[in-house]
């Protein structure tokens, strides 16, 4: 777990791949394309890499316009804009005709950092998950991203991939084969199931680690398809340990968690606790700072299954 | 409140020293974050001060006086200029902005109008400031207010499609108590505006969507000061004030670099920079 990398840092190199092999590939940027790293497959296929300018709503529409004509196009900028600014081009010319347009925006979350609240999202992952035949997912690593990224290619219609801009512990390697819609099982436990997704995934294993200290023991699933759901191996989890904590660097509203507590309460209802976003815009700040903020660090995962256990 | 000097000469001069006062104030706090945008808060800084120096009626100690002329940092990113603008005004003190862009500072990476006095909207988000600014004097219009709004845009904020709905709607409604000015550097933050999305012939576009225009070069004081009383001679239509500016303006290693549009700069940078400005004449 020496080595660390953000997300976005799959973007550009899996763009690479993937255009080296697949003519039809084609990247749109809204002047962003050193942050989301989609410079690199301009570097390399400059003829199929377009500049739309800051004008985020044109680049969503004109891909799906593009997907149309057989290109499989991936759009880029920040995660703030792809998903809020353009959320009705995405809604009603992507998706609503079910175009295969894969939105693979970067600085999703608080841990964006210093430029503040504006340019945080925490209501995207909601944002997608509500719009119907919507994929959805947050990877919780470089590789997951990756691999996620590629993966996208194959789902025939919008793809959501979440990336982030904060470095993060390595949970899986080159050879992790990621199966879109597939729950997965970090570490096995008894009294309490953390379903966590992106950035919070490594913080569950910690916390999963000092909850073992305490005489805890903590299932650790990684919940990177978010759309859709693994109501299956929820549901195993919650009968198996009968406590659920929901951990995601979202608003506790409309994300992980919400999606969670939706199928627990029709399926089988166990407590549930939320570990996200309060509610609350964020700020500038350190990212480690704001994590601490907003009460999104493993203690607070712990603290959660903790209470959960009435400890 | 504004000082208006009989001798134009010596206003300019004195607006020229604020100006220095901005752009060492800009550097030094960006030094301090360790990021964040100095190209296009160099690039307004002529601007900015000659609106909060010279052109607009507002007073630090009601910052919501009722009376007040609005300006809105539509262009968000360039927070610093308008942080360093409303220090010197005294809206709050000046070592709040060493603060900037940390976890408990009212000083947000990008203007926040619940945190920091003097900031009339919270921009950030491209294009929508100056929706916002249309409203205001929307708002002030119906109310038969003597206030004028101000608005500052960025030449790659222009290829946001809000802009050029608000520009359409001011016209219609003969906002002539509003000024665009366009912050034309000619760099946005994947190169050249021209090499991206062009947005020329700029003029032609603002005066054929109905608004007077005016062009200017945004360095040069007298001709902000004109173009302010110019705008404010039109009557029953919005003016819009192309600036023609150099990003980094007035720091040699900063001037016209992509680079430098978010990028904040290191100790020896700080030094060199404010040296640079400083020699460059008298503070104010
Ligand atoms: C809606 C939106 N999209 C993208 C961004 C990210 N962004 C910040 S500044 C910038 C470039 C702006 O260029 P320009 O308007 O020319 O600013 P200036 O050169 O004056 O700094 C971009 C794309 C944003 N803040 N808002
Ligand atoms: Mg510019």
């Amino acid at each position: 777990m020496s080595e660390k990398r953000a997300t976005r840092e799959a973007y550009g190199e899996t763009l690479i791949e993937l255009g080296r092999v697949n003519p039809n590939i084609v990247v749109l940027e809204a002047d962003l394309a050193k942050s989301t790293t989609t410079i690199k497959f301009k570097k390399e296929f400059p003829d199929r890499f377009f500049d739309c300018g800051v004008a985020e709503q044109n680049m969503m529409a004109m891909a799906a316009g593009l997907a149309t004509t057989g290109k499989i196009c991936f759009t880029g900028s920040f995660a703030m804009f792809a998903t809020g600014r353009a959320f009705e081009q995405v809604r009603n010319t992507i998706a609503y005709p079910s175009l295969n347009v894969k939105i693979c925006p970067t600085h999703a979350g608080i841990t964006v950092g210093a430029d503040g609240g504006s340019h945080q999202t925490i209501e995207d992952i909601a944002l997608m998950r509500v719009i119907p035949g919507m994929t959805v997912i947050v990877p919780a690593d470089y590789y997951e991203a990756k691999k996620a990224i590629a993966k996208a290619v194959e789902i025939d219609g919008p793809v959501y991939v979440r990336l982030g801009r904060a470095t993060l512990p390595m949970i899986f390697d080159e050879d992790y084969d990621f199966v879109p819609g597939k729950a997965i099982v970090l570490r096995e436990g008894t009294d309490v199931t953390i379903f966590a997704t992106g950035i919070m995934v490594s913080s569950s294993l910690v916390a999963a680690e000092s909850l073992a200290k305490d005489g805890i023991s903590a299932e650790v699933i990684n919940i990177s398809t978010i759309k859709p759901l693994d109501d299956n191996a929820i549901i195993e989890s919650a009968v198996k340990t009968g406590r659920v904590v929901v951990a995601e660097e979202h608003s506790i509203i409309g994300g992980l968690g919400s999606a969670v507590a939706e199928l627990l309460c029709e399926k089988h209802p166990v407590p549930v606790a939320r570990v996200g976003i309060k509610d609350v815009f964020g700020r500038s700040g350190e990212p480690a700072e704001l994590l601490k903020y907003y009460g999104l660090t493993d203690e607070d995962i712990s603290q959660a299954a903790k209470g959960l256990l009435g400890k | 409140m504004t000082t208006h000097t009989t001798n134009k000469q010596a206003t300019v001069s004195l607006v020229e020293a604020k100006a220095r006062t901005i752009r060492t104030r800009i550097i030094n706090m960006l030094g301090a974050a360790g990021s964040g945008h100095p190209g296009g808060s160099l690039s307004a800084a002529d601007i900015v001060t000659t609106l909060y120096f010279h052109e607009m009626n507002h007073n630090a100690a009601e910052p919501r006086w009722p009376g007040r002329d609005r300006f809105v940092l539509s262009k968000g990113h360039a927070a610093p200029v308008l942080y360093a603008a409303l220090a010197e005004s005294g809206y709050f003190p000046r070592e709040d902005l060493a603060t900037l862009r940390k976890i408990d500072s009212h000083l947000q990476g990008h203007p926040d109008m619940n945190k920091t006095p003097g900031v009339e909207i919270s921009t950030g988000s491209l294009g929508m400031g100056f929706s916002a600014a249309v409203g205001m004097a929307l708002g002030l219009k119906i109310d038969k207010s003597e206030s004028r709004v101000y608005t500052l845009i960025g030449d790659g904020e222009s290829q946001e499609g809000i802009i050029w709905e608000a520009s359409m709607f001011a016209p219609q409604h003969k906002l002539d108590n509003l000024v665009g000015i366009l912050d034309y550097n000619n760099l946005q933050i994947d190169g050249r505006v021209s090499d991206i999305v062009d947005i020329r012939p700029a003029a032609a576009k603002w005066s054929a969507f109905g608004w007077h225009t005016i062009e200017i070069d945004g360095h040069n004081i007298e001709q902000i000061i004109g173009a302010l009383d110019e705008a404010k001679s039109i009557k029953g239509k919005p003016t819009m004030i192309i600036a023609n500016t150099v990003k980094g303006k007035n720091v040699s290693f900063m001037e016209g670099q992509v680079d430098f549009h978010g990028k904040a700069p290191s100790k020896d940078e700080v030094a060199q920079a404010c040296g640079e400005i400083e020699a460059s004449g008298p503070l104010g």
